[in-house]
């Protein structure tokens, strides 16, 4: 029996590797060969993707990017045997855009098959919560705390902190919600860990459970992964019959279920409380803090909510102890991230590293500069509320505090590249169309400033009154900014500023001269 | 595409009922008539309201709220094609003009279709490495060019 892998995930679907499958089964069959095909995750350079891999006796070989065309001659070439090719890669893992990453989050992502359990475990699964069983409680938070996780979701708060508060707070019930609305073009790492390694994040929120007492916990899913939806689910009903949910979890004396809830094309979900709204079947306003979501959460219970990565990074620090994890990084930003190369780049993918590491190494060098060939002109780093850097910010190091002293924002860790075709005051523009569109409507500044923002943009673009109306706009993002009531408001002005800072010459002011070499 | 039944409030009744057990049942509910029917008739507020003790106005508000809800029966085909930033820059702008005369239609958040195929926005797929990318009757095409959504919408309508 020939092993077989061919991703599942979503991306390499669309690439055509469905189709590949049926091409590989087709080419087996006419030559009586027994292969077997495994569906892992995607390992995250796309590339390549579909990548085929093919388990022999020196490891996996892999071959890509393979279309259903290309199979027939594939497999003439000897790929079954693992033989040469144009298309072969060698061994997937020794390709230096994987070799020179950490991986500790996406350690089994497009390694193992995403749907088994026992695969999981045969992969180091399940150790985080063994451990967790051990220290109970309130060592699991301090362990937590220690390791110096903060909120991935792009809020970058102390997730420890965050636990603790729930813990402490006194309630009949108690959530853990997971986001996974992950809205933020450029930005798929939420998506990889559903689709390629589920049984982490379920593990993941297992912990948190046991740690601040929450029994019921849900994963909200945003409706454009269906993929990740599907794989959720199939991993959740196979948890539950392994014991990692349920009654007892991992034989200890803590119960814990999850179901997935499915978000309906609403932005703003992603944002905490307006995720919180829908998950209780309303609109998706977003709610006035105080109270805090870890005293009055879902259904006004105690509630933790943690994005995607920050609950799959948990197992790791649990089974790896708090200075596995916190020996990475650089300043108040530990461990590592993992970065998603997205737009136009030529090496796009998922890259996980410490933190610490350049813009410039990760778009130029990671990333081998544009897909297009062109010069980069600019790079939006944290999806669609996050700032454009131009290139002579590449010095600026992937940490929390460097970015906002660069007035942007890592969030989620979308990195997404623009060659020198790109119209600065046509992203400006779209950055207050898109918040007028996804505005949940319930603050001002957010509802009709983004509005207003479109019409003066508008003008500046047909010459009318520009230095007049340049100033206006500058007055609108400082209200949004300081006036909305959560982060699509007051974050829409982070690429409309920097736009406007970095490129004023597509605003029809002069341009900047380059500041003399220190 | 995917096969939808004709709208009867009996079997309405049956789906929501099948939901109506959950904690914050319903975003669960409407998703499950969206998948049994395409859409969610005006008519089924009332029986929402009733099954979940909720205002008719509560189970409109959040009906009207979501993109995904669709209030009209469904189009034969729908193309979502990806408008945000990261597909932005592999080029989905002109995609998107290609797509519309192609189609000649707009491309309309509404779903209002012209034709056999709705053109709808969607905002992020997560293949952001890839584009432009499109959602065509719910499965994911990347790296699309104006050929190849032309042999794309020449395998759909048909």
């Amino acid at each position: 029996m020939i092993r077989v892998f061919v991703p599942g995930d979503m991306c390499s679907v669309a690439l055509g590797a469905d189709e590949v499958c049926g091409a590989l089964a087709l080419e087996a069959a006419k030559r009586s060969m027994a292969i077997e095909i495994v569906r892992n995750g995607s390992r995250g350079l796309f590339p390549i993707e579909p990548l085929v891999e093919i388990e022999t006796a020196d490891g996996r070989i892999g071959y890509g990017p393979v279309f259903p065309e290309d199979v027939k001659a594939l497999v003439e070439a000897g790929l079954f045997e693992g033989k040469p090719h144009a298309k072969c890669v060698g061994k997937p893992e020794e390709l230096p855009f994987f070799k020179s990453q950490t991986r500790l989050t996406f350690a089994r992502n497009g390694i193992s098959d995403p749907l088994s359990f026992d695969d999981y475990v045969a992969h180091g699964g399940m150790k985080g919560l063994k451990r967790a069983l051990e220290l109970g409680p309130v060592a699991i938070v301090d362990e937590v705390f220690q390791s110096g996780l903060r909120g991935r979701g792009g809020a970058g708060f102390p997730t420890g902190i965050k636990w603790k508060t729930v813990a402490e707070a006194a309630g009949s019930k108690k959530y853990i919600v997971c986001n996974a609305d992950e809205g933020d073009s450029g930005t798929f790492a939420d998506r990889m860990v559903m689709e390629g390694d589920p049984f982490q994040l379920i593990e993941g929120m297992a912990i948190a459970g046991i740690a601040v007492g929450a029994t019921m916990g849900y994963v909200y899913i945003r409706s454009e992964y269906p993929f990740a939806v599907t794989a959720m689910e199939q991993t959740i009903l196979t948890a539950r019959k392994r014991g990692l949910l349920g009654k007892g979890i991992g034989g200890g004396a803590y119960d814990f279920d999850m179901e997935v809830r499915m978000g309906a094309g609403a932005y703003v979900c992603g944002e905490e409380t307006s995720l919180l709204e829908s998950l209780e079947g309303k609109r998706g306003l977003v709610r006035a803090k105080p109270p805090l979501p870890a005293h009055k959460g879902l259904f006004g219970k105690p509630t933790v909510i943690n994005n995607v990565l920050s609950l799959a990074a948990v197992p790791y620090i649990l089974a790896e102890g708090f200075a596995a994890y916190r020996d990475y990084g650089m300043g108040r930003s530990r461990g590592t991230m993992p970065i998603q190369l997205a737009g136009n780049i030529k090496n796009g993918g998922l890259y996980e590293t410490p933190f610490g590491v350049t813009l410039g190494e990760i778009v130029n060098v990671i990333g081998g500069g544009t897909d297009s060939g062109r010069p980069v002109r600019a790079v939006q780093v944290g999806g669609p509320l996050g700032a454009y850097f131009p290139p002579s910010l590449f010095d600026t190091p992937f940490d929390y505090e460097a970015f906002a002293a660069k007035d942007g924002l890592i969030g989620h860790a979308g990195v997404t590249v623009f060659d020198d075709t790109a119209d600065m005051l046509k992203q400006a523009r779209f950055a207050m169309e898109f918040c007028a569109v996804e505005s949940c409507g319930k603050c001002t500044p957010c509802r009709i400033g983004s509005t207003r923002g479109v019409e003066v943009l508008d003008k500046i673009a047909a010459g009318e009154d520009a230095e007049a109306n340049l100033v206006l706009i500058e007055d609108l993002c400082h209200t949004m900014k300081l006036g909305s009531l959560c982060a699509l408001g007051g974050f829409t002005p982070y690429p409309v500023m920097s736009a406007l800072t970095h490129f004023p010459e597509d605003f029809g002011r002069p341009k900047p001269q380059l500041e003399a070499a220190e | 595409m995917p096969d939808y039944i004709a709208w009867s409030p009996e079997k309405a009744v049956e789906v929501i009922g099948a939901e109506a057990d959950k904690e914050g049942a319903l975003m669960p509910i409407l998703h499950a008539l969206v998948r049994t029917f395409g859409w969610v008739p005006d008519e089924a507020v009332p029986l929402i309201a009733g099954i979940l003790n909720l205002s008719r106005a509560d189970v409109h508000g959040t009906l009207t709220f979501y993109h995904d809800f669709r209030r009209h029966p469904a189009p034969r085909h729908v193309v979502k094609l990806c408008q945000a930033e990261a597909c932005q820059a592999r080029g989905s702008v002109a995609l998107t003009a290609h797509a519309e005369q192609k189609l000649g239609t707009k491309i309309d958040a509404h779903g209002h279709t012209h034709g056999a195929v709705s053109l709808e926005p969607i905002y992020c797929l997560g293949l952001c490495a890839s584009g432009p990318n499109a959602l065509v009757d719910g499965r994911p095409h990347a790296r699309l060019t104006p050929d190849r959504f032309d042999a794309l919408m020449a395998e759909t309508v048909r």
